[in-house]
């Protein structure tokens, strides 16, 4: 018995799943070389634009990517599968660590994918400065795993798709994903910073300002959205278990 | 099978109540099954026989009562690999060849069969390349049969496991069930075939109601019922005094026809010539297993109803 099966079927069934994995990667690159290539001089929010732009659509595309497992999710529920899984011993725990797992691999592809692009149009970093971006976007990337888990367990498969879809345009919108921000003081701008969107998107100017990641106001920001979403998804999983 | 897995105790089910909302599902059902029988649950829709199986899964939890699989609590033996399922409900997992989907449960279990052997003994062999979105209903009860039985499980529940299955698939599929059986496994299926719990089973359990009204071999359930039924043309039966002869448990009438359903046909017979010496074109039947299937089910509904008219 051993759960490495498990890990790697799950890993490939996302890789079958091409329509979705090739939109996830596709879709922030063509956004990125569409808006970034006219502008690659342009400065933004006091850095470079292309440097900009290229952090916030690594952060779109990661985002889709780790909401995938709650889609997942939904769907096994729907296809009777998690009932099956449930009279076998493969513990729920490791189903669920096998799908972030699957999440991530398709998360790291999109970010050097969007790295390559952003070098091309002159984004350039240190070893470390690329290594730090992808731990800060990995890291901020946690409150969407979970998001996405809670959304899996509570809703039917064939509404969750444009939710998801819809709640991570939200997130990009507020977090100044599309290249542009809502707000730059005021009360809009207070619940743009109390989004863990917004603080992935600045992870490249953080990392290039070398102030050793971010300031405490976004560590704060994702471990609260985190702490908040994890005993809501374990509350989602039991009345998914209970319905059964 | 790793030694301490040898089952012990068989499964055992004691005083178990289950209620959905209003709906009592199961009432206080008890029932023990020994290590190596095959029992067939048998029932009409909605008598219980899902959730009983479901509860044994682990998959429900009851409302009162215990169920102890080999001697352990049924998440328990589940977690052990000592239980193999095939629910009435559920498609294989997508983006996988029905191989693979073998394969990846087979992992799942601390001593499976081999991926082969099980394809082969469920006839899944066939089109074990094939992707599991693209098989036919016969085809995926194959599949699901197969990841029922490739953790070489020593209990192996079946719920409803040839419904929507045409006449040659259910051939197979018992075919391969009694190769399982063959082996010692403990199999329970639950069914509302009747032909299938006479086929297939060591014992068959009636359930109606959420409780077991018969249990016993095939003769022995069709005993507890009608022992036969007499027929013969009576015009203008009086069907009181019919129902009043000895040995008589109900009396029917079509037409010209009278249908008397007996616990003791010799009997009924002397007293109904005796009693109505007009009565001709007379047939006497052994049960079927479907009399008493009715007689039983039904006979339980009057009760039930009766008792919750007195509890109102």
């Amino acid at each position: 018995m051993s759960s490495a099966t498990h890990f790697r079927f799950e890993v490939l069934r996302t890789l079958r799943n091409r329509v979705f994995y090739g939109v996830t990667l596709a879709l922030p690159l063509v956004l990125f070389f569409g808006v970034a290539s006219g502008q690659r001089h342009a400065t933004f929010n006091g850095t470079s634009f292309p440097l900009y732009f290229m952090t916030a659509m690594a952060v779109y595309g990661s985002m889709f990517a780790v909401v995938g497992p709650g889609a997942r999710i939904a769907r096994d529920i729907a296809l009777g599968w998690t009932r099956q899984l449930r009279i076998t011993p493969l513990r729920a725990r490791t189903d669920l660590a096998a799908k972030v797992v699957s999440a991530y691999l398709l998360a790291v592809p999109t970010l050097v994918l969007l790295y390559l692009a952003g070098a091309s149009l002159g984004v350039r970093l240190a070893a470390s400065q690329w290594l730090e971006l992808t731990g800060l976007i990995l890291v901020g990337l946690v409150p969407f795993v979970v998001l996405g888990f809670v959304l899996g367990y509570l809703m039917p498969v064939d509404a969750l798709t444009p939710v998801l879809g819809g709640i991570v345009v939200l997130f990009s919108l507020f977090g100044g994903v599309y290249g542009f921000e809502l707000a730059k003081s005021g009360p809009l701008f207070d619940v743009m910073k109390a989004l863990p969107s917004y603080w992935l998107v600045q992870a490249g100017k953080t990392v290039v300002a070398g102030s050793g990641g971010w300031p405490a106001e976004a560590w704060i920001v994702i471990a609260l959205w985190s702490a908040i979403l994890v005993p809501v998804a374990t509350l989602a999983y039991r009345r998914n278990s209970a319905r059964a | 099978m790793i030694p301490d897995a040898a089952p012990k105790g068989g499964i055992v089910l004691a005083r178990l109540s289950k209620s959905y909302g209003p709906v009592q599902a199961v009432r206080s059902l008890d029932l023990t099954i020994a290590p190596g029988e095959t029992v067939a649950l048998l029932g009409p829709n909605g008598a219980g026989k899902t959730t009983t199986i479901d509860m044994v899964l682990g998959l429900t939890r009851p409302d009162h009562g215990t169920i102890s699989v080999f001697g352990i609590p049924p998440a328990k033996a589940v977690q052990a690999g000592w239980i193999g399922g095939m629910l009435q409900t559920g498609a294989p997992l997508d983006h996988l060849r029905v191989r693979e989907l073998i394969a990846l449960t087979a992992s799942y279990y601390p001593a499976p069969l081999g991926v082969d052997e099980v394809l082969r003994l469920t006839g899944a062999d066939a089109f074990a390349g094939q992707w599991t979105t693209k098989l036919s209903g016969g085809q995926a009860q194959r599949v699901r049969f197969a990841a029922a039985l490739v953790g070489d499980p020593d209990l192996v529940l079946l719920d409803e496991p040839t419904a929507g299955i045409d006449v040659e698939g259910r051939r197979n599929f018992w075919q391969s069930m009694r190769d399982i059986a063959g082996r010692g496994k403990t199999v329970v299926f639950a069914t509302h075939y009747l032909e299938e719990a006479d086929a297939y089973a060591d014992r068959i359990v009636l359930i109606a109601k959420g409780q077991v009204v018969a249990d016993g071999p095939a003769t022995e359930v069709k005993a507890q019922a009608a022992s036969g039924t007499i027929r013969g043309t009576l015009p203008d039966a009086d069907m009181a005094a019919l129902r009043a002869l000895p040995g008589v448990l109900a009396a029917d009438r079509h037409g010209d026809s009278v249908i008397l359903s007996c616990s003791d046909a010799d009997t009924a017979l002397r007293a109904l010539l005796a009693a109505f010496p007009a009565i001709h074109d007379i047939e006497v039947r052994g049960g079927s297993l479907e009399e008493a299937f009715m007689e039983l089910t039904a006979d339980h509904d009057d009760t039930a109803t009766e008792a919750m008219e007195i509890a109102r």
